[in-house]
């Protein structure tokens, strides 16, 4: 291994050091010369008919430059849907249009009606005050099921209902379920909430749109996951600019979670602006703004029930869910309740026959899309409770009833009654390493010392597996993306032995600038010093589609295997022409060739030179330098799965949980850089622990989020969440990518809420309040003190 | 607009201010100091902390006036003379207290006012001291932990539970 490190080195992260030092460069830290800012006058109401906007006080004011309104963008369209999905009758989802400014309605507070552009942002607020809608205000579409019922209000008058679509999967299945509930030994249901979510990178969303008249040619600066796709998407649909004439930006991102990997209308808007006012545009989101315009997530009500036989193997699932679209679809949104949530309805157990139906639902709120796990938390979650109540009911227990169930070490490939085909997995181990990480066996011993206290201890589990490394583009393609889903990576190699490696993927917090070098030092023998990433340009980057879904090692560091590999190649003929021996005889070791046998050999920098100084080079075979590109498409998903145990003690008193342990045990796959993976693990899990304890996105009737800001909106602080005990040891490779390596990113917010809130109800249990049956997320103080009082 | 002096890391600064300029905002564009972010605009998450006479100060929620004549130290001010990372800075690398980075200079400035005020937290009173400090990335656990680290202790068990 290099000495600075290779794969499975904790290897210090280089990006550090600018970071630590306040020399990142977000996209709020670009100015550019002569740059106006516009501020978005957005809808205060959740529906409404605008009957006219009145700027003319506005446009006096001092410094305005101009106000846009959504007239002004009749010729572009509106922001696309990335994904279609088909009904169970066969039919295309409903899917309206979503103007970058309200067009005739306003459909969720927030909604932006006017951009202002002025020479300072103050100017641009000040102005805002002064415009004039006239909105007639029409009742607010908010709770789902109502939103289904016959008459009811519409949030698109074009369309025929607010429902998107009425999924089932696999449709074929569905009387085969009924009958299995109908003969089953055992069935036990729960009705549960997923709770409505806002992702909240620490750093709102930018843009800054320039445009060079000169060479007709347009910059978008924005705090994006995929700077192509936003080119792709914007380019292509929006605004009508090829690729060639736009350019897009994404520099250092403040985290991403999901919320930034969509097209935005304040990106099109910026972009569009520069070009009309002949300077740059700028926008920088406030956080209040954030939670009225950053896509949302989860919001699903569902009812799960497990079938079991007498022998307590489970024969049947049926989850039934109305999942929330809000006011728009935003990009990726139809498929997050669809394909990623009912493919994962199986979970690591081997029920034979499963049935999900889906009514997606348009509501007048922020539209919802993907957040770190994106519908697999949501199947986990359903999964992982019904599951803990069965054992409950039964009265076994419920790591027994669990393992019981798995699908075993020698039973892969698997094939899931809900299409997709598990490569790997050791269900057993990651459990046996969490029970034994987490001291489940005292259990007993911890509750009786928390009871000594007056507290209420209680512990519970989940055992979980996600489907990630999206995706193999043309199944992805059958199921309604509008989009490839490979990656890509470009090795460059210079003269002097240094290289560049161009990626696709994007990083915001992943690490890459570190993990992405440690791959082709690795394979090379070279130090990873040598290696630096370039990322987050398409001026500068093949087109790749991005970071999220945690794909960036499984697909994007698979497609730096391979662009590597070519250049091993291509380094071998070159080393054997200055060898004179045969390229099949050469071997690379600590970036040195040398013809097997014997002591002749050549360094990697004097291979790396002929390669660009061709004097003494096989030109008549071999084109000079040293550049290769990969386009990688997996031909699967990948597959981590792991076990999370959660200790909790209740204060009877008040209601208020602490979680005092938390253990997760991940199959990962091969891990390139431990620390980063580690570090992974700890943000999803408080980002799980905070959906299931104190994040909830709150609607009233009337359309007003209620949890607007980070008062209201509770994010897990230091104080709420433990340190973690984290293992990746029990790991099994992942059979299709060159790096064996399946993805960490979202398992920790995948697999932790039902963890959380199982150790709730067995804190209830234990302490005798055993008409506890279930408490939706978040378990704040006031729901378990209301859960306790019955 | 009135021209507002202060010292920023040990150097004179001035630069014109409205009475509404906050004192991340006369950082940030007035002197062209972006290490200092912005992350909310309800005073909660601490991405602007920086220290003022040695306190930590939520930097969107000081007047850029009322800091006029001050000593203020940001994050571009932590890193040793030679230009390596200060010891804090230094243990959020080692212990990989960071992510994204968004949170990191408030979350390191925050540190820094810890640790002046009690040189060897517990690892309770890091975690309470950092409430104002909001970060989505790490879960705080390596933060914690680079925090204790910073103050010379041991963080080798931080996370492990206790068996019996």
């Amino acid at each position: 291994m290099p000495k600075d490190g290779g794969i499975g080195a904790s290897t210090k992260r280089r990006e550090d050091n600018r970071f630590l030092t306040g020399n990142g460069r977000y996209t709020d830290d670009i100015n550019l010369r002569g740059q106006a800012y516009v501020h978005f006058l957005r809808s205060d109401v959740a529906h409404g008919r605008i009957k006219g906007i009145d700027t003319s006080a506005a446009e006096a004011m001092p410094g305005v430059i101009r106000i846009f309104t959504a007239a002004d963008f009749s010729a572009a369209g509106g922001l696309p849907c990335g994904w279609q999905v088909t009904d169970r009758f066969g039919q295309p989802m409903q899917e309206p249009k979503h103007p970058i400014l309200a067009e005739g309605k306003v459909r969720h507070v927030g909604d932006p009606i006017c951009g202002i552009v002025a020479e300072t942002l103050e100017q641009a607020r000040d102005a805002a005050e002064a415009i004039e809608v006239d909105i007639e205000e029409l009742p607010a579409v908010i709770d789902m099921a109502k939103a289904l019922e016959d008459g009811s209000v519409k949030v698109h008058d074009d369309l025929t209902s607010n429902l998107c679509y009425d999924w089932g999967f696999v449709e074929e299945n569905r009387e085969a379920v009924d009958e299995a509930f109908a003969r089953a030994a055992h069935v036990v249901s729960v009705d549960l909430v997923n709770n409505r979510l806002c992702a909240n990178p620490m750093e709102t969303r930018v843009a800054i749109g320039d445009y060079d008249p000169w060479n007709d040619q347009h910059t978008l600066y924005t705090t994006s996951q995929n700077p192509h796709v936003i080119r792709l998407l914007m380019g292509a649909f929006v605004l009508s600019l090829p690729e060639h004439k736009l350019r897009v930006v994404a520099p250092d991102v403040g985290g991403g979670f999901g919320s930034k990997i969509y097209h935005y209308a304040e990106e099109a808007f910026c972009t569009q602006a520069a070009k009309w006012l002949k300077r740059p545009v700028k926008w920088a989101s406030t956080r209040s703004e954030a939670f009225l315009s950053d896509a949302h997530a989860r919001d699903h009500i569902s009812r799960i029930e497990l079938a079991l036989d007498a022998d307590h193997n489970f024969t049947a699932i049926r989850s039934t869910t109305l999942a929330n679209m809000g006011a728009y679809l935003s990009t990726f949104a139809p498929s997050i309740p669809t394909w990623l949530h009912g493919t994962l309805m199986a979970g690591p157990y081997k029920t034979p026959l499963v049935y999900v139906n889906v009514r997606a639902v348009f509501t007048n709120t922020v539209a919802v899309d993907a957040y770190r796990g994106a519908g697999r938390p949501e199947a986990t979650f359903q999964l992982e409770r019904v599951i803990d109540q069965a054992a409950r009911e039964l009265g076994v227990d419920p790591v027994e009833l669990r393992r019981k169930n798995f699908i075993k070490p020698d039973q892969f490939p698997y094939q899931t009654p809900v299409a997709l085909e598990y490569d790997s997995g050791n269900f057993d181990a990651t459990l046996d390493k969490a029970l034994q990480l987490s001291d489940y066996a005292n259990i007993d011993k911890r509750v009786a010392e928390a009871a000594s206290r007056g507290k209420l201890r209680g512990i519970g589990m989940s055992q979980y597996i996600e489907a990630c490394g999206i995706a193999p583009s043309n199944l992805v393609g059958q199921l309604g993306a509008r989009a490839g889903l490979y990656e890509t990576a470009t090795v460059r190699v210079n003269a002097t032995g240094s290289i560049s490696v161009l990626t696709g993927c994007h990083s915001h917090g992943q690490g890459h600038e570190t993990s992405f070098p440690q791959i082709v030092a690795d394979m090379i023998g070279i130090d990873a010093s040598q290696i630096d990433l370039v990322h987050g340009d398409t001026a500068n980057t093949p087109m790749g589609m991005g970071t999220y879904g945690s794909r960036s090692i499984a697909v994007g560091g698979s497609a730096l295997v391979k662009a590597t590999n070519k250049i091993i190649d291509k380094a071998k003929k070159i080393a054997a022409h200055l060898l004179e021996a045969s390229p099949e005889d050469i071997e690379l070791k600590d970036g040195k060739f040398s013809v097997a046998g014997t002591d002749k050999s050549v360094e990697w920098a004097a291979v790396t030179l002929a390669a660009y100084v061709p004097h003494n080079y096989p030109l008549e075979d071999l084109e000079p330098g040293l550049e290769e590109t990969s386009f990688y498409d997996p031909n699967n998903f990948t597959f981590p799965s792991g076990c999370y145990i959660c200790e909790v003690e209740v204060d009877p008193e008040t209601g208020k949980v602490d979680i005092v342990n938390f253990t997760a045990a991940d199959d990962f796959g091969v891990v390139i850089n431990p620390m980063i993976v580690e570090g992974q693990v700890h943000g999803g899990l408080a980002q799980g622990i905070g959906q299931a304890m104190t994040e909830n996105c709150v609607y009233d009737e009337n359309g007003q989020l209620l949890s607007g800001s980070f008062m209201d909106y509770t994010m897990p602080r230091a104080d709420d969440v433990p340190s973690f005990t984290v293992d990746h040891s029990q790991f099994t490779h992942c059979t299709h990518n060159p790096l064996g390596a399946k993805g960490c990113g979202e398992a920790g917010a995948i697999g932790s809420p039902p963890a959380v809130v199982n150790a709730v109800i067995d804190a209830m249990h234990r302490g005798g309040l055993t008409h506890v049956r279930h408490i939706d997320m978040p378990v704040t103080p006031s729901r378990v003190w209301a859960a306790m009082q019955n | 607009m009135t021209q507002v002096s202060m010292t920023v890391n040990g150097k004179s600064v001035s630069a014109e201010a409205e009475g509404r300029t906050l004192l991340v905002q006369y950082l940030r564009e007035g002197l062209g100091m972006t290490g200092t972010h912005i992350g909310c605009d309800t005073s909660q998450c601490g991405a602007c902390v920086v220290l003022v006479d040695g306190k930590a100060v939520k930097s969107c929620t000081m007047l850029a006036m009322d800091a006029d004549g001050a000593e203020v130290t940001t994050i571009e001010g932590m890193a040793n003379a030679d230009g390596s990372l200060g010891t804090i800075q230094q243990a959020f690398q080692d212990h990989h207290g960071l992510q994204c980075g968004f949170c990191t200079p408030g979350m390191v400035m925050s540190a820094a006012a810890l640790l002046a005020e009690n040189p060897k937290p517990t690892e309770a009173e890091v975690r309470h001291y950092l409430e104002g400090n909001l970060c989505r990335c790490t879960g705080y656990h390596n933060i914690v932990k680079a925090v204790l680290a910073a103050s010379g202790q041991n963080v080798d068990d931080l996370g492990a539970v206790a068996a019996e």
